[in-house]
């Protein structure tokens, strides 16, 4: 596309969010500020990641672009076709053709490798925001590592509900050091992140703020001795491939209350389809 | 007195403006004792516990904290992070306004809770078990663990912010008016409450008070302020029966006539 630099992000730009990022997976799990710029698309369309991803793609990258474990919803489809216009990169909805993975609210079932970067997309990057309205002190409270209050949440919780009840974003410690916020994945993708081979980014671009797990990093979510951490998924098989190991999305079928559980991530379901029938035939 | 002291302060000076709210002030608290810091208002009580416990900086002076294996520290040369971790573990601090210090939106089991938290316990069970003990030694019932402090009279709020304070044992917790601001009747049980604990824990305690009665009834020793500077110190009795001062001799005699 012409009138526009590889990517859309004027190469200047791009370095100084490189930047950020390498501080960023230089300190796991660190949110470093960034000069986030005006995208040509609203926040909550996922600014920061598309700035991240435009950072980091070349002209020899495969991008995948998932919202919800979607390949094919609006959002999806306009960041991906953002990119094919604006960097001419090659683009697929398969999980292992993609070198760079940006998504929104999931983590892929396919187990990642060393070669692919996910990116998420972040609206609120602050895990303590919700408890700590300060700014200033929540920053303390990260260069001190005094998670106490987080605790508490979780205590209180259990006392009151008998169980922790955040489903989405589920606070983790990364590298035994800072707390994090994953963005708002389901808690069932937690322990994706833990040792992940893939490096991951995470862009926030309203709060301009960017965060990394390197590769291999320990990430645990928060939790009591006495009550561990549990990845919990509707107790369902996929109603079209069958899965029992994947995170569920109920859907509506009929206008007469017809409801299946499917699998979130299409493209895990769409190719655990295609095995069965390959083996079928 | 032969043991090494817990706190020694050394003439601590801090002006505010043309107000000089503290003047070459020295002072010395030893590990178990409850020391009172009386004097009417606006005689430096509250900067004084500010600066020693490290929140306020003086302009001149300097306070000394021992710690557990016996080092000296200049409370106010520490780094941030240290002098936090002191806060939440080694010292405690009891406000005058539970508000303050309490989280209203959290139950009165978390309140007790969160600084074994912030300390690293991760055994939810422990912690209940160490918050349903607390609020028994603080004399509130149990069953109202889970009971947000928006519900609790201003008696129990305070006993709270005392079970809150003292769960991680501290070695030295500092009190501004602890008693101010209850009833008379309230106040009673309060101070016999507070006067139990500490000496069953032998925590020491630095308790800012304007009221004569309640040093009398907590402290082992006073010191008496008067415009920034110490004007007397001693024990308690021997202060309060023999007053040197005439400052001093003022606040007593104020006291008999009330
Ligand atoms: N932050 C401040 N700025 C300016 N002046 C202050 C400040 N804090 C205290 N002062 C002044 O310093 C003096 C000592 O105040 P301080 O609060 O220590 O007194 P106090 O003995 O605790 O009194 P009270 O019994 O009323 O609580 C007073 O004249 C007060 O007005
Ligand atoms: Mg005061």
């Amino acid at each position: 596309m012409k009138g526009y630099n590889f990517g859309y992000l004027d190469e200047q730009t791009k370095r100084m969010i490189r930047r950020a990022i390498l501080k960023a997976v230089a300190i796991p799990g660190h949110q470093v500020p960034f000069g986030s710029r005006e995208m040509p698309l609203p926040y909550g369309w996922g600014t920061g990641g598309i700035q991240v991803t435009a950072s980091v793609l070349g002209p020899g990258d495969t991008l995948k672009v998932i919202d919800q474990g979607a390949d094919d919803t609006t959002n999806a489809v306009s960041i991906r076709r953002f990119f094919a216009r604006t960097a001419g990169v090659r683009t697929t909805t398969h999980t292992e053709e993609a070198s760079v993975i940006q998504t929104r609210h999931r983590i892929p079932e396919r187990q990642l490798r060393e070669d692919q970067i996910l990116v998420y997309q972040v609206p609120q990057p602050e895990p303590l925001s919700r408890l700590e309205p300060s700014q200033a002190e929540t920053k303390r409270l990260h260069a001190l590592a005094d998670y106490g209050l987080m605790q508490v949440k979780l205590y209180e919780d259990i006392a009151r509900l008998g169980q922790v009840s955040i489903s989405y974003d589920y606070p983790v410690m990364v590298n035994h050091r800072y707390l994090m916020s994953p963005s708002p994945i389901p808690a069932f993708d937690n322990p994706k992140m833990h040792g992940m081979p893939a490096l991951q980014l995470f862009g926030a671009g309203r709060e301009k703020r960017i965060y990394a797990i390197p590769p291999y990093t320990d990430v645990r979510s928060l939790d009591f001795d006495d009550h561990p951490f549990r990845a919990t998924r509707a107790p369902h098989a996929c109603g079209l491939c069958g899965a029992t190991d994947s995170y569920l999305d109920e859907v509506v079928t009929d206008d007469r209350g017809g409801r299946l559980f499917v699998c979130s991530d299409t493209d895990y379901c769409a190719s655990r389809r295609e095995t069965t029938q390959a083996a079928a035939q | 007195m032969n043991e090494p002291t817990l706190v020694s302060a050394r003439g601590v000076s801090l002006a505010f403006g043309a107000i000089r709210a503290l003047r070459d002030v020295e002072l010395d608290l030893w590990p178990g004792e409850v020391l009172a810091i009386v004097g009417e208002s606006g005689s430096g009580k509250t900067t004084l516990l500010n600066v020693v416990s490290g929140r306020l900086r003086p302009d001149d002076g300097a306070v000394w904290y021992r710690d557990p294996q016996g080092v000296l520290h200049d409370v106010h040369a520490m780094p941030d992070p240290a002098l936090r971790r002191l806060h939440r573990s080694d010292w405690g601090f009891v406000h005058q306004n539970p508000r303050e210090n309490l989280r209203m939106g959290v139950t009165a089991g978390g309140n007790v809770g969160e600084r074994l938290m912030a300390q690293g316990a991760r055994h939810y069970g422990d912690i209940r078990a160490a918050a349903i003990d607390w609020l028994e030694q603080v004399e509130i019932d149990p069953a109202r663990i889970d009971d947000f402090p928006r519900t609790f009279s201003g008696g129990m709020l305070q006993r709270l912010q005392i079970a809150r304070t003292l769960v991680t044992h501290p070695r030295l917790v500092f009190m501004d008016e602890p008693t101010g601001g209850l009833d008379v009747s309230v106040q009673a049980r309060l101070l016999d409450l507070i006067r139990t604990l500490v000496a069953r824990l032998r925590i020491a305690v630095m308790l800012v008070t304007h009221d004569i009665a309640v040093a009398r009834l907590l402290a082992h020793r006073i010191v008496v302020m008067q415009g920034g500077r110490v004007v007397e110190t001693g024990l308690t009795d021997q202060v309060l029966d023999d007053p040197q001062h005439a400052y001093t001799q003022l606040l007593v005699s104020s006291v008999l006539q009330a």
